[in-house]
């Protein structure tokens, strides 16, 4: 294809600290909505990630309904209800926390996103909580496994049980991480009007992590209930 | 005369080791899977060896187990896979659209630590005892029997993965927004959407691969029970899990190729690629029905018959698009003004291998024969067709292209003529009589073999011993060109395509000016000889 050299030259402006997007960007916008569409791909392949888990769920308890529904009421309803909560007013003091990102407030993102690591922290803390009854109570899986019923089967369904939490919490782990940072960033003043782009992204991967749990809560907890 | 670009814009090993430049960072990949494909390499001598007599007098079976899992392991997940998106397209997705750079130059740096990480994991599990599931790490092999090093093996394929993921995000997102003005998604060049195709295959098949991974070297490590037929677990789901993605994984390694080839076939026949259309839409033909035919991996293992009926349609199904590409190259070469190049012979060779690796895919994916010849050599002859004699060619034939471009410098083209023809011959010789003896009964994965089978075992033995020198020219010359070959102007093969209409090597930026596309890809006619030197 021939080609003629009518494009913007944007060579003139690569000075370091002279604009506010990377130099392979033409401008701030074409960086934020790149930016969201690499968390949007990244997203997909969490889908695909946590879908494995969630096929082998339906396979097995397509196969052993009964024992599924048995193990099911070992799990505490009420910490894991506690903990469903929790996470959905994390995800809304995200989302004000991005809000405040937008607006260039300050102190309503530091605030928010404490906030946010807080309430995430609190469902960690539920969730080791949780993972120590079910150590005291031999539901962990391996030799010292015990359960009055269909053992092997209720086995499998709390090794799904320990991975698909596990990995969630995981998750959670790496986005309190990021939001860390972020609220160190954002104390600092980095983001407002003309660039929020970390907060926003942290905050659909935020409640990306969220909606895996809203998955889980009711195919881990509530099967063995009605 | 040397002017200022990606090679000496910068100096000192932190200059790569810590660079965002698409373009170093495909240097780095190129160094690192060189590195891999020699050890892969190393193991498939060590396996030619050994059948070269019936008897197991070279490694014990157990060697033998190892030799053959950590080729498969090291070929597939640490060279082919990365192969040529991580270097060709690394450093070209951003220069044939016409971008400074891919959208996120610092997770493709961290795409090559990780690969390095996960390399170093994997690497550790080859050095400290090795592992011998096989590269598929069948459960419930691979959890309860072995004694070798699974985890950190697994590990460390689980690692590279998420490299894999990240190259793929990395190039959807500049396709999708890095495009230079003008350059409309039918005027991209075919590499662009096989890369395309390529990378919704990384973001949709190889978490599936990860978790599934996750899951073995968990209930290894940890004795939790997802695939253990003890306690009511189902080994075939493992075996579905990891074929959604290691059968598209397959179309991971020979659509790059594909892209390649089609740069190729329309350069050196000086022609407008046949039906453009096709082609590109083929790719994602390929990759969308690639996630439909895992099953044809699971005919012998108790799947249900009316599931390996509709895996088996599906599966003929792939034949539809990979033949859409066959003949239209075929068709550009059609009194197009053919030279030679060696780039053209890899070419070549990458048609006529594909056709022999696709249509034996076609006889596999039918159930009676596959019954017949599963796990025997016909079917490592299959896939060698498709992933070495395809991906490879198709690898080799596009770094000789460009080549020029990412070295600035001339390969010696009469050796690197010979060198593809010996390749072409040492692989047929190696492969065909696979086919032969597969179909003859032999089955894979033995350290032994019944005395009958042995001339068609020393002949592959003879044809891998010409491939491993047909592998050696390359390497050489290449090397040699760094420091002794002709320096390269912008264009040397009056190509056209972005990536010429700047300098080679090419500056750090790629383009001193954003270019305007106005045309279709691949406009050998409109443009006079004059203007493409």
């Amino acid at each position: 294809m021939s080609t003629g050299h009518a494009g913007v030259d944007t060579r003139g402006d690569s000075s370091a600290g002279a604009r506010a997007y990377a130099h392979q960007f033409d401008s701030a916008e074409h960086q934020h909505g790149t930016a969201q569409l690499g968390m949007w791909v990244f997203i997909a392949q969490e889908i695909l990630f946590f879908g494995g888990l969630f096929l082998a769920y339906t396979v097995y308890r397509f196969m052993y309904p009964e024992a599924f529904a048995q193990a099911s009421r070992h799990l505490d309803i009420v910490l894991g209800g506690f903990n469903t909560v929790v996470l959905i007013g994390s995800s809304l003091t995200m989302a004000i926390a991005v809000h405040g990102a937008q607006l260039g407030k300050r102190w309503m993102q530091v605030i928010f996103l404490l906030l946010t690591i807080f309430l995430g922290c609190v469902f960690l803390g539920v969730k080791a909580i949780e993972y120590g009854h079910k150590f005291h109570e031999h539901l962990v899986p391996g030799p010292n496994f015990r359960f009055d019923g269909d053992a092997g089967h209720a086995q499998i369904f709390f090794s799904l049980y320990f991975v698909m939490t596990g990995l969630h919490a995981l998750h959670m782990v790496i986005g309190i991480a990021i939001l860390g940072v972020l609220v160190w960033q954002a104390a600092r003043g980095a983001y407002g009007r003309a660039y929020y782009s970390p907060v926003e992204l942290t905050g659909l991967y935020w409640h990306f992590v969220d909606i895996i749990w809203i998955f889980l809560f009711p195919l881990l907890y509530l099967i063995g209930r009605h | 005369m040397t002017s200022t670009n990606y090679i000496n814009a910068d100096y000192g090993i932190w200059s790569w080791l810590l660079t965002k430049d698409h373009k170093r960072i495909a240097i780095l990949y190129l160094v690192s899977i060189t590195l891999m494909f020699i050890l892969g390499g190393f193991f498939a001598l060590l396996i030619r060896l050994e059948l070269l007599t019936p008897a197991g007098d070279l490694l014990a079976a157990d060697t033998y187990n190892k030799m053959f899992t950590m080729h498969g392991i090291v070929m597939v997940f640490f060279f082919l896979i990365p192969s040529i998106p991580a270097v060709l397209g690394n450093f070209l997705v951003p220069m044939m659209i016409g971008a400074r750079d891919l959208a996120f130059p610092r997770l493709n740096l961290a795409s090559w630590y990780i690969y390095m990480a996960g390399a170093a994991f994997t690497l550790y599990a080859i050095f400290t005892g090795g592992v011998d599931t096989g590269w598929t790490f069948y459960t419930p092999y691979s959890t309860a029997a072995a004694n070798t090093k699974v985890i950190p093996a697994a590990l460390g394929i689980f690692i590279t993965g998420f490299s894999s993921i990240l190259t793929g995000l990395n190039f959807i997102v500049t396709i999708h927004r890095m495009r230079a003005p003008g350059l409309t998604w039918f005027r991209l060049p075919l590499f662009i959407w096989a890369h395309y195709a390529t990378s919704i295959i990384f973001i949709l098949g190889t978490p599936v691969i990860a978790i599934t991974i996750l899951l073995v070297a968990v209930e290894r490590g940890f004795n939790f029970g997802i695939f253990d037929p003890k306690l009511g677990g189902d080994p075939v789901l493992f075996q579905h899990l990891f074929w959604f993605y290691s059968h598209p994984a397959v179309y991971i390694m020979v659509l790059p190729s594909m892209g390649v080839v089609s740069e190729l076939i329309t350069c050196f026949s000086r022609k407008t690629v046949f039906g453009y259309g096709f082609v590109a839409v083929s790719s994602m033909a390929i990759a969308v029905l690639g996630f439909l035919v895992w099953g044809h991996h699971l005919f012998v293992s108790g799947q249900s018959v009316y599931a390996s009926m509709i895996f088996s349609v599906l599966s003929f199904l792939v034949a539809i698009p990979s033949a859409v590409k066959v003949f239209n190259w075929t068709a550009t070469l059609y009194r197009g003004s053919i030279e030679f190049a060696a780039p053209l012979i890899y070419a070549l060779g990458f048609i006529g291998l594909f056709t022999i690796g696709g249509l034996t895919g076609v006889f596999l994916a039918t159930l009676g024969f596959d019954v017949h010849v599963h796990d025997t050599y016909f079917v490592v002859a299959h896939f060698h067709y498709i992933m070495v004699g395809g991906a490879m060619m198709g690898y080799l034939g596009g770094l000789h292209y460009w080549w020029p471009k990412i070295s600035g410098r001339m390969y010696p083209e009469w050796p690197a003529r010979i060198g593809a023809a010996i390749i072409f011959i040492g692989f047929n010789l190696t492969f065909f009589p696979q086919f032969l003896a597969g179909y003859l009964g032999m089955p894979r994965r033995y350290h032994m073999y019944p005395p009958e089978f042995q001339v068609l075992n020393v002949m592959s033995t003879a044809g891998a011993t010409v491939l491993g020198i047909g592998y050696l020219l390359p390497l050489t010359y290449l090397l040699w060109s760094l420091r002794y070959g002709k320096a390269a102007p912008a264009n040397p093969w009056r190509a056209t395509g972005l990536e010429w209409q700047t300098p080679s090597p090419p500056p750090t930026d790629n383009f001193a000016t954003t270019p305007f596309v106005t045309e279709e890809a691949y406009d050998y006619s409109s443009v006079p000889e004059a203007e493409l030197v």
